[in-house]
């Protein structure tokens, strides 16, 4: 069983009417967790392997190679728990 | 005219790199970067002089007493304040704001009085004087701006009434760089009886600002935005009202006398004089020493420089991004009239989106709210991204900035 917390230095809420939860991996291990989610999730389109929009179930967020994600219309933080450990583990 | 390259060699953290590419800070309304020679001015403190100011006779007190009262000086100087009695150092604008708001606003305002602020103001010129409000039943008033985020100036001084007992406003938008007409409204508050507070925390560091000129009873700005550490700031007030102001915080330094009647079991306290009344408890010396150094730094590229860079920088900008399709920017069109602040969003994209792209780029700019949701929710946007420049800042920055954008569009 992967652990959320073993691949995400800090989750943040946006400021600003969207709600959007910005998803910070840690340095040591985004390059694994950017590889593990682009394995599990569909490919929409991507500028220079920087920036991918992906969907993945009923989600659809953008993954920057920087190591940093952002999801949308999440409803709390279990739900986003969930998604992540589906998506890397 | 700035000589960019020589001060970008001041500024270390400009050399680095983020996600692969050269730094781009295009985030000082946030806060700016630090000199060496600030970084330098507060290790010098801490290696050589470092000791509590104040009521101390041995040598490294005096020496940190003479750094500390010098930087007030220093402070008084660089606004034209009567004195340095008149600079009291705080945490930051949102701390000097909140001074004046309990120190003079809990024993000055009753039920029924008014204070006036805008709708562009930054929360922290907002979110003081609402629990004021609750606590002494006064009401806060809103000034309306224009569709272009312009000031409403007739309106601001047609809410004007005997009810108003002070009015506050932001000499520079931190979300669209518009600069007010604060002395027309310091004037119209003052015909008014009221008195007048100016958020410096966008202009003190980006304008040469003038206090005397300005006429304002208050002007609060930060010095983590003009190349000093954070946790310093300043709140200016005339002398004549920080002296018939009760302190804000009790505690050692801010006191004369504390004597002790031992027959009624009573304390007799009297207040230090201007500014110690205001500053309670061991100060921020060190962030003072390197506040000292970052106006020095900025009075030798001289502000008329530094507002000529930003203008010119803010000139070149906004044509380009006009070009992008999918940008609108936000805020007056005539570059004239503002600062180097540009809110803009991209058609499809949230503004966090828009700044996570630009990070993967190297490119540091800000998303979101910016503390100014009244004035978002008056524009009914939900957030928007903001580029903001300083002295470091080129053309060539712009240039890959606007690249990147380009980029962006495609996606």
């Amino acid at each position: 069983m992967v652990s959320v917390e073993d691949y995400v230095a800090r989750t943040e809420g946006t400021c600003g009417k969207e709600q959007d939860v910005i998803v910070m991996f840690k340095f040591d291990r985004k390059d694994e967790a950017v590889k593990k989610i682009l394995a599990k999730a569909t490919l929409k389109k991507s500028i220079a392997g920087i920036i991918f929009e992906l969907t993945f179930g009923k989600y659809s967020f953008r993954l920057y190679g920087s190591g940093k994600a952002i999801f949308r219309d999440l409803q709390n933080k279990e739900e986003l728990n969930a998604l992540l450990s589906d998506l890397l583990s | 005219m700035l000589d960019v390259n020589k001060i970008r060699e001041d500024f270390p953290i400009l050399k680095r790199k983020v996600n692969d590419n050269p730094l781009i800070y295009f985030d000082n309304a946030a806060t700016t970067q630090k000199p060496i020679q600030v970084m330098d001015a507060v290790r010098d403190f801490y290696q050589n002089h470092n000791a509590a100011v104040h009521r101390a006779v041995h040598t490294l007190s005096q020496e940190a007493t003479d750094l500390y009262e010098s930087a007030h000086e220093e402070v008084a100087k660089f606004i034209n304040a009567r004195g340095s009695e008149e600079t009291v150092f705080v945490r930051g604008t949102t701390e000097a704001i909140n001074l004046v708001a309990y120190a003079w606003g809990l024993r000055n305002l009753k039920r029924g009085d008014e204070i006036l602020v805008s709708l562009m103001e930054h929360h922290s010129n907002i979110v003081p004087w609402e629990i004021i409000s609750e606590m002494t039943k006064a009401n806060v008033k809103f000034g309306e701006v224009n569709d272009d985020g312009s000031l409403n100036y007739e309106s601001l001084e047609n809410m004007m009434s005997k009810k108003t007992k002070i009015v506050c406003l932001s000499h520079v938008s931190n979300v669209t760089g518009i600069v007010n007409d604060v002395k027309r409204v310091v004037r119209a508050a003052h015909e008014n009886g009221s008195l007048a507070l100016i958020d410096g925390a966008q202009s003190v560091p980006h304008m040469p600002v003038d206090v005397k000129d300005l006429e304002a009873d208050f002007l609060a700005f930060s010095g983590h935005k003009m190349l000093a550490p954070t946790g310093i700031g300043v709140l200016y007030g005339k002398k004549e009202i920080l002296e018939k102001m009760e302190p804000f915080q009790g505690g050692g330094g801010m006191i004369r006398e504390v004597s002790f009647d031992m027959r009624k079991r009573q304390c007799s306290i009297s207040w230090n004089a201007l500014p110690g009344k205001f500053e309670a408890g061991t100060p921020n010396v060190g962030g003072a020493v390197g506040l000292m150094e970052a106006i020095r730094y900025l009075k030798r590229l001289g502000m008329k420089n530094v507002k000529a860079h930003e203008e010119t920088l803010t000139k070149y900008v906004m044509p380009l991004m006009k070009k992008v399709k999918k940008v609108t920017l936000f805020g007056p069109k005539d570059p004239y009239v503002k600062c180097g602040i540009m809110p803009f969003g991209i058609k499809g994209l949230s503004s966090h989106d828009v700044a996570l792209f630009l990070d993967s780029y190297g490119i540091m700019i800000r998303s979101g709210f910016h503390c100014a949701q009244p004035l978002h929710e008056f524009f009914k946007l939900n957030s928007t991204a903001r580029a903001s420049f300083y002295v470091y800042n080129t053309r060539e920055e712009v240039d890959r900035f606007i690249e990147v954008l380009e980029e962006i569009e495609q996606f």
